[in-house]
């Protein structure tokens, strides 16, 4: 049994779902993120946040995977200040629905000073609707740099608890710094870049194993929606105690994602193809 | 295996190591010797994530500890200001070593 807690099912087949349920995965979180081409208008958004608040967990529900979602408007399109702008105007409307746990992910993607704008206004609309936040850190040789800043920028504004944010991707080189901090964080499991599942049983075995995740970040480039189950393997394939693997790929998401109490992962009972509508 | 820091590292020895990994990684220094072979035969100017893989390389043999985080941080943009705009969304693995400075690892 276990949740992928970062994983966006929109670029993934209705087979990965099958796949998944089939490797004990329960629940997931979906955050918001770039559709591989930037959107023409605040319209694009409004669909895509009805997509993950409405169709998703319908079509997860019927492997019995109970589907989350965070709300935003990704780094890697905030450049445009003026679109950022009206997508944060319409991310209020979504936050109640039943399976929306907070605003993510956000964070940065070249730390440009357009993105770290918009950051701080998530920041700001995470604090006034008292929303968890997910953050995304950059890719590569921008990770460290970006993570630093992001961190900053929580602080700065003052009035989000670290506990109540999880700083995503990251490795060898942020993990010390975001745990150190307070916060949570993850590790993402991908082939080639981010962690492989030995670098992050490597971590965890050398950080510890509290206030961390895994997660497979599956999307539409080269990852894997079964990361997650191979990390436990590797786990197990190194002696550690079925109570550790349970821990880190099942308990920990569920403490942190339980601030929320829209988020479940209770056995859920598939449901019916979704043929009638 | 460095300390851990509360108990939930297994006991494992070097060889019990080197039997579950030794095989897998014999390949990946095998995969990187082709590519600089490979390299080696192409055409063209030197690249410089090249030279960036070669400095991290030398780290792998000074006998210190947490290459990994070493190398992660070798690669790193080490500046801490924004910059004034995104002209790209990818990144390309490491910045380019010989341009700048003050990277201690
Ligand atoms: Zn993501």
């Amino acid at each position: 049994m276990y949740i992928d807690p970062h994983v966006h099912m929109v670029s993934r087949t209705t087979d990965d779902y099958v796949r998944m349920a089939r490797a004990g995965c329960v629940a997931i979180t979906e955050p918001a993120f770039w559709a591989g081409y930037d959107r023409s208008s605040v319209g694009g958004f409004f669909d895509y946040f009805r997509l993950l608040t409405d169709f998703e967990p319908r079509r997860a529900a019927q492997f019995g995977i109970r589907h989350h979602t965070w709300l935003c408007i990704n780094s890697k399109e905030s450049e445009d200040v003026g679109l950022s702008r009206e997508v944060l105007g319409i991310i209020p409307q979504f936050l109640d629905a039943p399976n929306v746990l907070g605003i993510g992910e956000i964070g940065l993607n070249k730390n440009s000073r357009n993105e770290l704008l918009i950051l701080e206004e998530h920041i700001a609309l995470a604090a006034k609707y008292q929303q968890m936040i997910l953050i995304h850190t950059p890719h590569l040789e921008d990770k460290l740099k970006g993570t630093i800043l992001i961190m900053d920028a929580i602080k700065a504004h003052g009035g989000i608890s670290a506990g109540r944010v999880l700083i995503d991707h990251v490795e060898e080189h942020t993990v010390k710094p975001v745990l150190d901090r307070g916060y949570w964080c993850g590790m993402t499991l991908y082939p080639d870049t981010k962690c492989t599942p030995q670098r992050a049983v490597d971590i965890i075995e050398m950080y510890g194993n509290e206030r961390i995740w895994m997660n497979s970040a599956g999307d539409w480039g080269h990852s894997d929606p079964l990361a997650v189950p191979k990390a436990q393997m590797e786990m197990r394939r190194r002696g550690h105690f079925e109570s550790l693997v349970h821990k880190i790929t099942f308990e920990n998401p569920r403490s942190f994602l339980s601030q929320s109490a829209k988020f479940s992962a209770q056995p859920l009972t598939p449901t019916a193809a979704d043929v009638t509508r | 295996m460095p300390e851990s820091p509360d108990n939930t590292a297994p006991i494992r020895t070097k060889k019990a190591t080197a039997d579950a990994y030794f095989i897998e990684h014999r390949a990946k220094v095998l995969d990187i010797a082709a590519f600089l072979d490979r390299v080696d035969r192409a055409g063209g100017e030197d690249d410089y994530r090249v030279a960036a893989l070669r400095v991290a390389i030398s780290l792998l043999l000074d006998g210190k500890p947490e290459r990994a985080r070493r190398i992660l941080e070798l690669w790193s943009d080490q500046t801490t200001v924004p910059i004034g705009k995104a002209h790209m969304k990818g990144a390309v693995g490491c910045v380019d070593l010989s341009s700048s400075t003050d990277r201690s690892t």
